[in-house]
C-alpha cells in the first residue's frame, strides 16, 4: 500500500510511457500515472510529444524492395506459374 | 474486424494457388517493408537482406498449397522469413541473440531531471516545422540509426501499424520484451525530433 501512495518522479514517468499507452498498466499503477500526469505540465507535453512521435512515424512510406530485385522475383513467379 | 482479416487473406491465398500475379504483387506490397526490416536484424547488409526477402517471398509460393491456416498467412510468412534468414546469417558467421534488448539508455537524459523532476519542461513543438518534409526526414533517420531489433519493431508496430500481438508472433518476442523494445525505440526518435525541433531555423 505504501508503495501505491508513493508519489510516482518526472523521471519514473518518462520510462512508463509506453506501458501506460499499451495499457499495459496493472490498474493501480495506471491510477498513480495518470494522478502524476494531472498535476505536472512537464509529464503531460512530454506525453504528447510521444503521441506525436508515433504519428509521425505513421507517416513514413515503408521501405521497399530494390525495382530489379522486385521484376527478378515477378519473373520468378511467372517460371513458377508454368509448373 | 478479425473475421474480415481472415476473410481477406483467405482470398489471397486462393488467388495465389491459382496462379494470379496480381495476388502476387499485392503479396509483395503488402510485406516487403517488413520483411526487410526484419530480415536486417539477422544479417549483415541490405543486399543480403534484399535476397532473403526475395527467396522468402518464393518460398511462399512454393508453400502455398500446404498452407493450412493454423497460423495467420502473416506469422506463416515471417516463420519462413526468420529461418531463412538465421541459416543466412550462420553462413556469414553471425550469432544473432534475439533476446538482446539492444542499449539500455534511460527514455530522457539524466540531467533533464532534478531529485526526479523536470529542471525545465519539455518545449512545445512549433507546428509548422512538425509538419515539414524535413521533420519526417529526421524521424526517418533516428529509426535507421537503432539498433536491428528496436528498429524492426517500431517499424512493424508505428510504422506499418501491425498490432502488439502479430509483432510478438512474427518475431518471437513476448509481450514485455515487444514493449521495451518499442520503448527504447521511440524514446530515440523523440529525443531526435527534439532536439531537431530546438535547434535554430
Amino acid at each position: 500500500m505504501t508503495k501505491t501512495a508513493e508519489q510516482l518522479s518526472c523521471q519514473e514517468l518518462v520510462e512508463l510511457v509506453t506501458d501506460y499507452l499499451e495499457n499495459a498498466l496493472p490498474a493501480e499503477e495506471r491510477a498513480r500515472f495518470e494522478r502524476h500526469l494531472a498535476g505536472c505540465d512537464g509529464c503531460t507535453a512530454y506525453l504528447e510529444q510521444m503521441r506525436t512521435t508515433i504519428e509521425l512515424s505513421g507517416r513514413l512510406t515503408p521501405e521497399q524492395l530494390d525495382p530489379a530485385a522486385e521484376a527478378a522475383l515477378l519473373g520468378a513467379f511467372r517460371d513458377w506459374k508454368k509448373h | 474486424m478479425e473475421h474480415a482479416v481472415q476473410l481477406e487473406e483467405l482470398q489471397l491465398v486462393e488467388a495465389l494457388r491459382a496462379g494470379d500475379e496480381r495476388a502476387f504483387e499485392e503479396l509483395v506490397r503488402m510485406y516487403q517493408g517488413a520483411l526487410l526490416r526484419v530480415a536486417q536484424i539477422y544479417v549483415s547488409s541490405r543486399a543480403v537482406a534484399e535476397e532473403v526477402v526475395a527467396d522468402t517471398l518464393l518460398a511462399v509460393l512454393n508453400g502455398i498449397d500446404r498452407f493450412e491456416g493454423r497460423s495467420s498467412l502473416k506469422t506463416w510468412i515471417f516463420r519462413i522469413l526468420a529461418n531463412r534468414a538465421k541459416t543466412r546469417a550462420q553462413r556469414e558467421g553471425r550469432t544473432v541473440p534475439f533476446s538482446a534488448l539492444g542499449d539500455s539508455e534511460p527514455a530522457v537524459e539524466p540531467n533533464r531531471f532534478d531529485r526526479g523532476h523536470w529542471t525545465a519542461f519539455p518545449a512545445d513543438w512549433p507546428e509548422a516545422r512538425l509538419l515539414g518534409d524535413e521533420t519526417l526526414k529526421v524521424v526517418e533517420d533516428a529509426i535507421e540509426k537503432l539498433p536491428p531489433s528496436q528498429r524492426a519493431v517500431i517499424t512493424l508496430r508505428d510504422v506499418q501499424g501491425w498490432s502488439a500481438e502479430e509483432v510478438c508472433n512474427a518475431l518471437e518476442l513476448t509481450g514485455t520484451n515487444q514493449r521495451v523494445l518499442l520503448h527504447r525505440a521511440r524514446s530515440k526518435v523523440r529525443r531526435a525530433l527534439e532536439e531537431y525541433l530546438s535547434e535554430d531555423e
